[in-house]
């Protein structure tokens, strides 16, 4: 059972259904599958399957729900697994920078409380796939003050509100400022554009994005960029009629705007994996997981941006394949590992994923998250005082991307041995 | 069976087809709701004036939301006794409606030898208010009923009676029964005069209303209301407080409301339970003049925070779901300000402060006594129209886990906010419903829908779909 139809649940519900592991069933709690893609009307999807030409969200979402359905897996949509029966572990206990490891028997955890329209289920699988994706933190958690009014709202919101359901022009507001530079703010801003509105700024904390320093902005027309500067906080009765700011060297202003959107502060859609007791990794706020997808749960797989919050649709729909492999040989019989070593980071590194190694099975690269951007810095992991890994990278380090570190020292890692530290020397 | 939110009055600008009004409530809160459904009891012509365009939406939205036991009033108060009485009154009233409470009890949690030394006048002030079942909790037993509570806590005051409870449900049930009972509600209808006379005259936007007898309940607005009659009792200093609303996997890190011991400083910050499943921290406390000033401020939510680490530290490490402040309709005096005008016709309800949600319904058989003393012919009483409420509480079986329900009704079992899961059917009996929202927070506070974690990243577009349909 698979819980999520995104590329990567999708993607895992292809190969699994292809491989012939018997009956390969997708719950989405959506109306369609395809999860974030199907919001997303610009193009560049699928890429490295069609270079010459790549799809837009949607039609990428549908080419991976067919696919899946082709190869003979169910989607059911308009479904949600709404946790796990009561009997069964109960939510974790979350304790930063001490994730438990905590296993229930896989009778218990193998069955999850659905609800449709249908009625209520309890379904039982032999495997549980969690690829729930993640989801932008909105204004509230990352504790924006000010007023509380109309006119607020997250990337996503906004793409699906134009997107889906075409509200245009003053449905959504008039004037815009985008809080965020990473990789989705672009498109934001664009998203704003196409639905009618002028968007006056987009604002970061920290340096220009690196796009932006090369002169390669995705925008058609360029929408001025305020970097080193904070939102303080929001103005309005009703309505939003500003956006208050400061400035690194501590010039405050007000930039008068209707609309706000929030981007680029991803948390996982780690509900369901807490409920049922999977232990959660408090760097990446996902499940803690090893290099063959494994959470503390036997039986409970999880791939995708539920591990991390965002990567590209590519990167989840390789490691919802990836996963599926690691599921087809959990069927076959693969043992469980009793013991993973703990993959931890040190600031300024942010997360890694995986974040559990099982040193035999050591073949997937990691996943690593700088929380500042870092020039070409030295990366150094040690295990009990002994260094498994030293090199040095050859291109900066940006937060709003990940970075690849090749498998090859982690055959080294003592299995016996205590948590294994990656740190900038 | 009226609700409006446009257009004129009735009778306004048509003098000669008189409607004038038995009783006119002005303000659309938690106690001229009260008001008005207690009214609705008897034979009467009754309106409900509120500037806003929904019930609740001022001070009566955004508080801690805690059934009182009154614990802790001043002893021989009129807050003392209403709040006791009203205690009662709503938890037969929620029982009968639908109005979900949580009587999870309360613990007063000293975290110093000075506080320490006042749990025991606490409970001797509880017991001169009526609260006899306090007792005194040890350091040991107190970190077995709390066991995540912060290091450093030397006992508490337990207060059992004390309870959390929906307060935006409280409201519109009130409204609901008045409003099927005959009573006439005008949003969005801001009184801008009165014309004294028999009937008083009430200047709004959308025409003159008259009515024999006023209630002032206008809550943040009553000091200004009152002198448009040409009284000065009492000016009304908004008080805000901002709260910090935690995720749904915080509640399982407290089981009571932690209350402080009031000091020298004030009534100080709480964290409690709420019936939708989170955890609230707060309030603040910050005398303003600004009556709309509900917005949050980074010193704020930063002392919040502070606060919270040492009563829960594990709390401040959960997501937030929401921030939010509302205002206390704080005065000068300690008591509430409830005046009978006699020959006016006029009662004032001033000074409600936070315990207002829990005395309302007592608040409201007082000033309607008030009304009778001061001339108005109640007549005979009538049964009120039975109301059974939408369940919000999550202690409590939400429709997406009724089988039976969806059975019935299949969208009851097609969930669209995902994080509170909120159905369609849900949301579709809210925009239909008696008292409809005019708004998507209106809406929220009908289904919690939007209310959740993501704040609307994933239901909000759907959400405001389906509230759009509605209303074309």
């Amino acid at each position: 059972m698979i819980v999520g139809a995104g590329p990567a649940g999708l993607t895992a519900a292809a190969t699994l259904a292809a491989a012939g592991a018997g009956r390969v069933e997708v719950l989405e709690r959506d109306p369609a599958p395809g999860g974030v893609p199907r919001h997303c009307a610009h193009g560049g999807f699928g890429a490295a399957l069609l270079p010459w030409r790549p799809l837009d969200g949607p039609e990428y979402a549908r080419n991976l729900a067919d696919a899946a359905v082709r190869a003979g897996a169910s989607i059911r949509t308009g479904v949600t697994a709404t946790g796990w029966p009561a009997e069964g572990p109960g939510p974790a206990a979350w304790e930063p920078g001490r994730p438990e490891e905590r296993v229930a028997s896989p009778a218990e955890s193998l069955t999850l409380d659905v609800t449709g329209p249908g009625g209520l289920e309890r379904i039982t699988a032999r495997a549980v796939l969690l690829a729930t994706g993640a989801r932008e933190r909105p204004r509230s958690a990352r504790l924006v003050p000010g007023a509380r009014a109309a006119g607020v709202l997250t990337a996503g919101e906004l793409q699906q509100s134009v997107n889906l359901y075409r509200m245009r022009g003053d449905a959504i507001g008039r004037r815009a400022v985008v809080v965020g530079a990473g990789p989705v703010a672009p498109h934001a801003a664009r998203t704003l554009r196409d639905a009618g509105l002028e968007v006056v700024a987009r604002v970061t904390e920290g340096q220009p994005p690196s796009t932006y320093r090369r002169g390669l902005t995705t925008d058609r027309v360029p929408v001025p960029l305020l970097a080193w500067t904070t939102v303080t906080g929001l103005v309005g009765q009703g309505r939003i009629t500003g956006v208050t700011v400061r400035h690194r060297g501590g010039r405050t202003g007000t930039l008068a705007c209707d609309t706000v959107v929030f981007t680029d502060d991803w948390i996982p859609h780690h509900e369901l994996a807490r409920a049922g007791g999977v232990a959660l990794d408090p760097a990446t706020r996902g499940p803690v997981a090893d290099g063959a997808f494994r959470t503390s749960v036997p039986g409970v797989f999880a791939a995708g941006n539920v591990l991390r919050g965002i990567e590209s649709a590519a990167v989840a729909a390789r490691e919802g394949r990836d996963a599926a492999y690691a599921v087809l040989r959990h069927l076959a019989g693969a043992p469980w590992p009793s013991r993973t070593v703990p993959l931890v980071v040190e600031p300024p590194l942010l997360w890694v994923s995986p974040n559990r190694i099982d040193a035999p099975l050591a073949r997937r690269p990691f996943l690593l998250r700088p929380a500042e951007p870092l020039g070409l810095p030295v990366l150094v992991a040690v295990q009990d005082g002994r260094l498994l890994l030293r090199t040095r990278r050859l291109t900066a380090l940006d937060p709003s991307r990940s970075v690849r570190i090749a498998p090859h020292w982690a055959h080294a890692v003592d299995p016996e041995g205590g948590p294994v530290v990656l740190r900038t020397r | 069976m009226t609700v409006t939110r446009s257009g004129p009055l009735p009778g306004a600008g048509d003098d000669s087809a008189p409607a004038v009004y038995d009783v006119a409530v002005v303000g659309a809160g938690v106690v001229g709701c009260a008001i008005a459904r207690e009214l609705a009891r008897h034979r009467l012509r009754v309106a409900i004036v509120e500037a806003s365009g929904d019930v609740g939406d001022g001070t009566s939205k955004a508080n801690t939301a805690i059934l009182h036991t009154g614990f802790d009033a001043v002893p021989g108060s009129l807050e003392s006794r209403l709040v006791r009485d009203g205690q009662a009154r709503l938890l037969a009233y929620a029982a009968e409606t639908g109005i979900p409470v949580e009587p999870v009890g309360a613990l007063l949690i000293a975290w110093d030898e000075e506080q320490l030394a006042a749990l025991p006048r606490l409970a001797e002030k509880a017991a001169r208010n009526g609260c006899h079942d306090t007792r005194p909790v040890g350091p040991t037993e107190l970190r077995r009923l709390e066991p995540r509570l912060g290091a450093g806590a030397l006992g508490a005051l337990s207060v059992p009676g004390e309870a959390i409870v929906c307060p935006w449900t409280t409201t519109l049930a009130y409204a609901t029964q008045a409003v099927l009972s005959g009573v006439d509600l005008h949003l969005d209808c801001r009184v801008e005069k009165v014309r004294q006379g028999d009937p008083h005259r009430l200047v709004t936007p959308r025409g003159v209303l008259r009515a024999r007898h006023l209630v002032n309940a206008a809550g943040l607005h009553a000091d200004t209301f009152d002198a448009l009659l040409g009284h000065h009792d009492f000016t009304v200093t908004p008080r805000r407080g901002q709260l910090i609303v935690y995720d749904k996997f915080a509640r399982g890190l407290v089981r009571h409301i932690l209350l402080p011991v009031p000091g020298r400083l004030g009534k100080g910050v709480l964290v409690s339970p709420t019936v939708y499943g989170n955890v609230l921290l707060g309030p603040t406390a910050e005398d303003l003049d600004d009556r709309t000033a509900t917005g949050s401020t980074a010193e704020g939510l930063a002392a919040l925070r502070a606060q919270g680490r040492r009563i829960l530290p594990a709390l401040v490490e959960e997501e937030v779901t929401a921030v939010y402040a509302g205002l206390r309709a704080a005065t000068e005096h300690d008591d509430y300000r409830i005046t009978a005008h006699p020959r006016q016709r006029y009662v004032t309800v001033g000074g409600i402060r936070s315990t207002g949600l829990t005395a309302s319904m007592a608040i409201a058989a007082h000033v309607v006594g008030l009304l009778a003393d001061g001339g108005l012919e109640l007549g005979p009483e009538r049964p009120l129209a039975p109301v059974r409420m939408p369940n919000l509480g999550e202690a409590f079986t939400r429709p997406y886990e009724d089988a039976a329900l969806i059975a019935r009704d299949p969208e009851y079992g097609r969930l669209v906010c995902h994080c509170e899961r909120v159905s369609r059917g849900e949301i579709r009996d809210a925009l239909d419903s008696v008292v409809p929202p005019a708004t998507l927070d209106g809406l929220r506070r009908r289904t919690r829908a939007r209310g959740g974690r993501c704040q609307g990243v994933a239901c909000g577009a759907a959400v405001r779909a389906q509230f759009e349909e509605a209303r074309r």
